[in-house]
Formats: structure tokens, sequence, C-alpha cells
């Protein structure tokens, strides 16, 4: 299955992002090839609309689950249409919040906010 | 790093005075002004160095050549934001595009591109031991909530203090105040006793509640109107939110402001009261969660 | 005479100015522009309420006729738009409005509705006619209720228009002072007071119209504003004192200039001053 998750950057030991839409990058991990995809977040430096934009991004990859420790209502919306389940990661680790996710130990993002509403 | 978001609702009720006197009763290394619109923070913190500026980029805006522009009108009759000026040579009001790109879209002769446009300009005040994120907001632009996100990013990049920060937020109830409430741990809002402004602290007292994060309010020139202010105490008491003092009106404040200093660098009423905020401010926002 | 009434920031006293001199102004028209938080009709409590709804245009969706080319979502500058599922979504607290996706689309699987981001009220308060803009939480832009609101003004001749403008320098404070003849700033005598001065002056400055300082609040010792304008050449129409006693009635809701003679007469006076100074 494919998991997705908001990251710092692009590179080893990487952590897990505070924002969803203006995460600079996100990792989709493969957990049968064990591979690691890293999607460059062109939505980042939008005015507005940023979550939109970025879950459109991330959904074209076709993720079977979303990690993230927040999420405005917008972009919850994009990847609720995709069918795609979300759930909260607990610290930074990302390969903790993968693990602990596969395990059943992670809860699913509930209190998604208003979001910044475009600007 | 706690975060506590000085808000409140209607502006001109003294965020800025609180948060200045915050910064300096607890030392703080790690602050920023997320009022872009009218930043004043930095008036009164006393950074010594200049600031790394750099420019803020949002939508970009529509630029017309002359040379190619047949004044055929069509951008003008389709664009929606009245920013077209249709003279001898069509320009662009620079103050009412929004950046949205139809004009240049259909014009037949492509004469309209796009153009990146400083909206604003980022400051960022680094001494070796502290850091203040600020911005302004140019004249005229309305897409300030990705600068005051902005600010806080760069406030928590050069975190130096991993503690905790301290954060000035914007008036209203907008973009920017929801800009400024994610990621904060607690929102001390610095209410006046009025109707309009315990009506704007209900507006924002409402959308914070929708981040879950903790409240806290005090009342500032509480003097002014005793019977408001105990409707005030009231309403937080129904909603069980932190009421944490009263702050009276006090003249000696505003000259200590005029001389650059802080209302706690002078010995005032209104300073005395701010300390007993502070403290019981600074408790909630660093005790351990449940 | 039509007099915007504006500052750098809030809480300076746009409205405590613009509803007094409403109010000693016989049979004018206060008009709120400031619609996030509109304030004077908490004074005013205008009656026989008439509402007017002020729409946008949104884009509506045939999902028959969509492809999913995604030219639309391509080209929204601000992402209000997103293919998922075979299925186009539309942000419609996001989108601005500017009828970009509608003209893209190849598939004219795009049209228009109106959607109310907010409304006028207009009703009476003894002889004063209040006309309130009220934009609801999170829209995107304001600007479609101030035009509306200045577009009615416009041909007024005869009555005296006292705009009660938003706090800032934004877009939407430059579309107020459009509907102007004239500008108060309004300003405090502290330090972050002149601040806000000299933005809403350069602001002013910029539209080319004519404009002058009414110094609130004022009390004893340096007046920075007063010494901004001064040093600027901008004139001062007027001195508000600070006093307990209209502190107290102003946050109680009630229009002091119809409560006490003291009051009546300083805006009275100011009014004139203005007259003088919008005449020039």
């Amino acid at each position: 299955m494919k998991i997705a998750i908001p990251v710092d950057s692009n590179i080893d030991e990487v952590k897990v992002n505070d924002s969803f839409g203006r995460a600079p990058y996100y990792l989709i991990h493969d957990t049968e090839t064990k591979e690691d995809l890293f999607v460059f977040n062109t939505a980042a430096r939008s005015a507005g609309g940023a979550g939109i934009r970025a879950a459109q991004l991330v959904v074209d990859q076709k993720p079977d689950v979303f990690l993230a420790p927040r999420m405005g209502q917008n972009a919850a919306d994009v990847i609720k249409t995709a069918h795609i389940d979300i759930y909260k990661t607990e610290g930074s680790s990302v390969k903790q919040n993968i693990e602990r996710y596969l395990a059943g130990e992670l809860s699913p993002l509930d209190d998604i906010h208003a979001g910044l509403h475009g600007h | 790093m706690k975060q506590l978001l000085i808000l409140s609702g209607k502006g001109g009720t003294g965020k800025t005075t609180v948060a200045s006197a915050f910064i300096h009763l607890a030392e703080a290394k790690t602050y920023a002004d997320c009022d872009v619109d009218a930043p004043n923070l930095h008036l009164i913190t006393g950074e010594k160095k200049a600031p790394l500026k750099e420019d803020f980029f949002a939508l970009p805006l529509a630029s017309i050549d002359p040379d190619l522009c047949i004044a055929c009108g069509i951008c003008y009759e389709h664009c929606r934001f009245h920013s077209i000026l249709p003279k001898e040579v069509y320009t662009v009001d620079p103050f009412a595009c929004e950046g949205c790109g139809v004009c240049a879209f259909v014009c037949p002769v492509e004469a309209v591109t796009m153009v990146p446009d400083a909206a604003g300009q980022l400051m960022l005040y680094k001494e070796e031991d502290r850091v203040f994120s600020t911005a302004q907001l140019k004249m005229g632009k309305g897409t300030s909530g990705l600068l005051v996100a902005e600010v806080k990013k760069r406030m928590r990049e050069g975190a130096v203090e991993k503690e905790f920060a301290i954060i000035d937020g914007s008036p209203g109830i907008g973009c920017p105040v929801i800009a400024s409430l994610s990621g904060v741990d607690m929102v001390l809002i610095v209410a006046e006793p009025s109707i309009s402004g315990m009506s704007d602290m209900e507006r924002v007292i409402d959308t914070a509640m929708k981040f879950g994060v903790k409240i806290a309010v005090c009342v500032n020139k509480y003097d002014v109107n005793q019977e408001t202010t105990e409707k005030i105490e009231d309403f937080c008491q129904k909603q069980n939110l932190h009421f944490v003092g009263l702050i009276p009106f006090d003249k000696e404040a505003v000259r200590s402001i005029n001389e650059g200093k802080t209302i706690v660098e002078t010995d005032c009423p209104s300073g005395q009261a701010v300390k007993a905020i502070y403290e019981k401010t600074m408790d909630l926002l660093l005790e351990k969660e449940d | 005479m039509k007099i915007a009434v504006l500052s750098g920031k809030g809480g300076t006293g746009k409205t405590l100015v613009s509803v007094n001199l409403a109010s000693v102004s016989e049979g004018s028209c206060y008009i709120d522009c400031d619609v996030e938080e509109p304030n004077g009709h908490l004074f005013f409590k205008p009656e026989k309420i008439e509402q007017e709804a002020i729409t946008v245009k949104i884009p509506v969706v045939d999902q028959d006729r969509c492809t999913g080319c995604r030219a639309c979502v391509d080209f929204c500058a601000f992402n209000a738009l997103a293919y998922i599922k075979d299925q186009l979504l539309v942000f419609e607290e996001i989108c601005h409005s500017c009828g970009g996706c509608v003209l893209v689309c190849p598939e004219d699987a795009l049209s228009e509705k109106d959607k109310a981001i907010g409304s006028i009220e207009r009703g009476i308060s003894e002889d004063v006619f209040v006309h309130t803009g009220i934009m609801n939480t999170g829209e995107v832009s304001g600007i479609p209720i101030v035009d509306r609101l200045l577009e009615e003004i416009a041909l007024e001749s005869e009555r005296d228009i006292f705009i009660d403008g938003p706090p800032g320098t934004a877009c939407i404070v430059m579309e107020t002072i459009k509907g102007a003849d004239f500008c108060l700033l309004v300003a405090e005598p502290t330090l972050f007071g002149a601040h806000n001065l000299q933005m809403v002056h350069e602001l002013v400055a910029l539209m080319e119209k004519p404009f002058g300082v009414i110094l609130n609040k004022c009390q004893e010792g340096e007046n920075l504003s007063e010494i901004y304008a001064m040093e600027h050449g901008i004139p001062i129409i007027g001195r508000i004192p600070f006093d307990e006693k209209l502190g107290l009635i102003n946050s109680n809701g009630e229009i002091v200039s119809r409560v006490d003679e003291g009051y009546e007469q300083l805006f009275a006076s100011l009014l004139k001053a203005t007259r003088k100074a919008a005449a020039v």
C-alpha cells in the first residue's frame, strides 16, 4: 500500500512537516517495495488555496492513506472525495508514524480546522 | 516550542502594548508581529541592528505592452475588478488588479502578461540571542493571510529560544487572524469594555474555539466602563474561558509608549496590572497537558 | 459633501467621528463601509430596515460535459478548483469570481450562479439615513459591497454623506476613498497612532484626495500625531479630548452628541471646520 505524509525536505531522516498545504514535500512510501517517492509541493508558495492544490497533487499519486498532523477543511474535502482516509500523526518521526499506522495505533484525523480560507 | 498569540477582535484595544510588555518581562528570544497591515511592535521592541529584508510575492499583476495593444477593449469587458483603465493606451490599475489572468487569456494579440509583483516586505531581526519576525503589506494589497503564515514560518525557523514564542496578532476576524491562529498553543484576548469591543471579542473567540487552543481573556481600560467589564467576565465564566485580569486606563501608559518603552519598564498602574496578567498567562501556556 | 473617515488602524475613533458628525448634520447619510466589523449600527440602532443581498458569481459544473481536461484547474490563480475521481470540485469561499474558468473550458461545462457574500441594510435613525455593509465571515473580499454602497450615494448632492471606512490601507480602503470628496484621518496621540497616521496619509496622498486630520483621545503631553501632521503640513481639523465621560457614553453604544449638549457642540464645531476644509 502507499502512504502519503507531508515532510520537511527530500533527504533521508526527514521529519513530518507541521502544515499540510504548505509542506515543502510529500513523501509517498510504498510498503511493499519499501520505496520512498518525494513529491515537490508546487502549492506551497500559492497565495491561497494551497491545501486544495496540494491535496490534488498528492491524490494524483494515488496513495491509499494520508498521515498528517492537521489539515484544513478544503484539503480534507478533496481527500475525502477521493475516498482516501486521513490519520493523525504523532511526533515528527516519519518512520515511527508509518510503523504505528501499520500497527493500528494511530487515530483518524477528526479535528479538521476552518482552514485559511484561501488567503 | 509553545506559541502564545495575542488577539483582540476590535482594533486599538492594546494588543501591541500588552505583547511588548510580555516580551520584555519574559526576556523573550522568539517573537513576531502578525499585524502585517499596520505593524507596530518594532517601534517598541528596540532592536539595534537593521533587519534582513525580503520581498514577498503573492499573486502576479497584469501588465499591458503598449506596443502590442490595439485598444480593442476585450480585456476591459472581461475584467471583473475594474482594473483595466481604457484610455488611448490601455493600462492596468496595480491596486485593483487581483492577478486572475483573465485579461492575459482573452487578449487577441498577446499584449497582456502576468508579472511578479512584490505585495509586501518581510523583515527578520536576528541578533545573536533572539529573532523577531515581522512584515509590512504594501498599500492596496489584500493577500495578507499568506504573508502572516510566512512571518510565523520565519520566526519558527529562526527560533533561538525553544521554550516559547510570543506573537502579536492582527485585529479583526478575517483570514490574517485565522492564519495567525494556525499552530499556536494559546490565545490571550485583550478586550475592551465597549459594546463594539465585546461584539468583536465574541466573534474572535468563536473563531479561536474552532482551533481548539487554550483561551485567556483580559480587559484593558476596564474602568472606562465597569458594567461592560463585568459582562465580559460573566461571558468568560459561562464559556469556561480563563479570565486573567483587568488593566486600568492609564495616562502613564501613553507617555511610556511614546518614549519607546514598554509599560512594564516604568512604574505605573497599567504596568503592574500587566505583570500580574503575564504571570497567570505564562503559567497557563507552559503548564503540562492533562 | 462626501466625507470618508479613515485611520491607519482600528480603534482610533473612526466610528465615533463618523457617527457623531452624521448626527449633528441634519438629514445626512451614514455609510458603514467597514463590512468585516460594521459598528455604526450599534450606535444608531436604525429602524425600518430594508435588506439587499450582495452577490458574486461562482462557477457551476455540468459534470456530464466535463471531460477532466483540467484546463480550469490549471488556470485558476486561486486554487479554487480540483479534479478528483471524475468530479470537478469548486471551492466557493476561495473563488475570487474572476470568470476565468468559464472562459477556458473547451467543453462548455462551466456556467455561473450567484452567491451571497453579504448584504446592505438600510434604515433610519431620527433624521439620519443609515446604510450598513455587512460581509459574511470568511468571504474573500468586501469590495462588491462597498461598490454597491457607494453606487447609491454617487448622485447624491444635497445631503451630507459620512463614510465610515475600514481600518488599514488595503484595497477595500482604496475603494472606499474613491467615493469621497474629502478624507478625515483620525489619529491617536501615541507612537503607534502617529505611525499609523503616516500610513493612511501616504494612501490618501497617493489617491490625490484632499484630507485633514482629527486628533482623538488627546491628553496632556506630547501628541506625536499632531507633531507628524504639523511636520507634513496636514491641516488639523479638530481635536477630541480623551475624557472618561465620553469614553463611558461611547462604550455603552450611545451617540455622545445626541446625549450631551457639550459633545453636541464639540461635533458641531468639527462639522463646521470640516465643511470649511472640504470647500477649499
